[in-house]
């Protein structure tokens, strides 16, 4: 099943707006570091990677690492200039994949 | 009739700071950066809980039963409902919560099997639930075969219990304000369950709230859907009665 996630942002925007996109999506964010009830480390299993692309086009990436909380969410601008698509893709270990695509108007 | 909306909205608007009412959310308590998580949907993790809810709710459980939109509507058709739980259960005779009450409608109506306590399913639903009635006070139906719960309920909240041989009480009214190890002593006012908690770093119960109480003073919790603590529940609703419902609430 794919993981949820909670994307927001403006349904319209002005041409060359400079928009806020927030993304969470729902990963326990496992560090790796922490004893299972057995007393063994738990294996790490958090999300790498974190792509938007605009268009086909990458406007914004980051990388996580085992310090991130749980169920992360990001923030970032970026400035709209053509009506499209945002492409959201999450990357983890145990070959976690998901993209999530929404619609963007600009007028 | 201008002057009479204008007060109207400035009295829901201080629903809970009505001069002479001491009682405080959580929320108050809270730093800036975690009171914005939970007045910003886009931010509150809880949300993805009510979204699964959403699911859930338009979703047949099996092939011969109907969701829980093909008796109940929308899921505002709920509004008001989380508002006044713990409820009278005619069948059982005898209080239940919010999240007994969704399982049971969900064994009775759904022919499924019982939820264990804090499912994640039962949790997305009953967050959806207490959604519809966010902003309303907290209005616990006056009926009459609740009050001797209620009562055991408030006994319960002020009986020394465990081998610290405290009570609710002793905490959240004599030293609320305080602080334990460093952090602040709430009220305890039960206004936003299910709860986004950071330490949990996840979605949990008022149940699972109480029973991390309970297990901090020594003492047995109380099971999930017991008589115990639907009891002081009823009394945390009565005690809360008229403060605004937050669910899905954010604490740290």
């Amino acid at each position: 099943m794919a993981a949820r996630t909670l994307i927001q942002f403006p349904a319209t925007a002005r041409r060359g707006e400079a928009i806020q996109v927030r993304v969470t999506i729902a990963h326990g964010m496992e560090s790796g570091f922490r004893p299972g009830m057995d007393g063994k480390p738990i294996p790490r299993d958090i999300l790498r990677r974190f792509t938007c692309r605009y268009n086909g086009e990458t406007v914004f990436g980051a990388e996580l690492s085992p310090a991130i909380a749980a169920n992360p969410f990001l923030s970032f601008h970026l400035v709209a200039d053509q009506s499209g698509t945002l492409e959201f893709e999450w990357q983890g270990d145990r070959g976690f994949a998901q993209v999530e695509r929404r619609p963007l108007q600009v007028a | 009739m201008r002057l009479r909306a204008a007060v109207l909205a400035l009295l829901a608007a201080s629903a809970w700071a009505a001069p002479g009412d001491a009682r405080r959310s959580g929320f108050e308590d809270m730093g800036p950066a975690t009171q914005a998580m939970q007045r910003d949907d886009a931010m509150n993790p809880a949300m993805l809980w009510a979204a699964e809810g959403e699911q859930l709710w338009a979703r047949a459980p099996s092939a011969s039963a109907r969701s829980c939109a093909g008796c109940h509507g929308e899921p505002s058709s709920l509004r008001g409902v989380a508002a006044r739980y713990p409820a009278w259960d005619e069948v059982l005779a005898r209080p239940v919560d919010l999240s007994t009450r969704i399982d049971l409608c969900r064994q009775r109506h759904q022919g499924q099997p019982a939820w264990t306590a804090e499912h994640e399913e039962l949790l997305a639903l009953e967050t959806l639930v207490g959604l519809q009635s966010r902003g309303l006070p907290i209005a616990p139906r006056p009926d009459p075969r609740l009050a001797p719960h209620v009562a055991r309920g408030e006994a319960l909240f002020r009986q020394r219990m465990g081998q610290l041989a405290l009570s609710c009480a002793q905490c959240h009214e004599e030293h609320a304000g305080g602080k334990l190890a460093g952090s602040p002593i709430p009220q305890g006012h039960a206004t936003g369950y299910p709860i986004y908690r950071l330490e949990w770093q996840g979605l949990g119960s008022l149940w699972r709230r109480v029973r991390g109480c309970m297990t901090g003073v020594r003492a047995e919790p109380f099971a999930a859907g017991s008589i115990e603590f639907t009891e002081l529940e009823l009394y945390l609703a009565a005690r809360a009665t008229g403060m605004p419902v937050e669910t899905p609430a954010v604490r740290p």
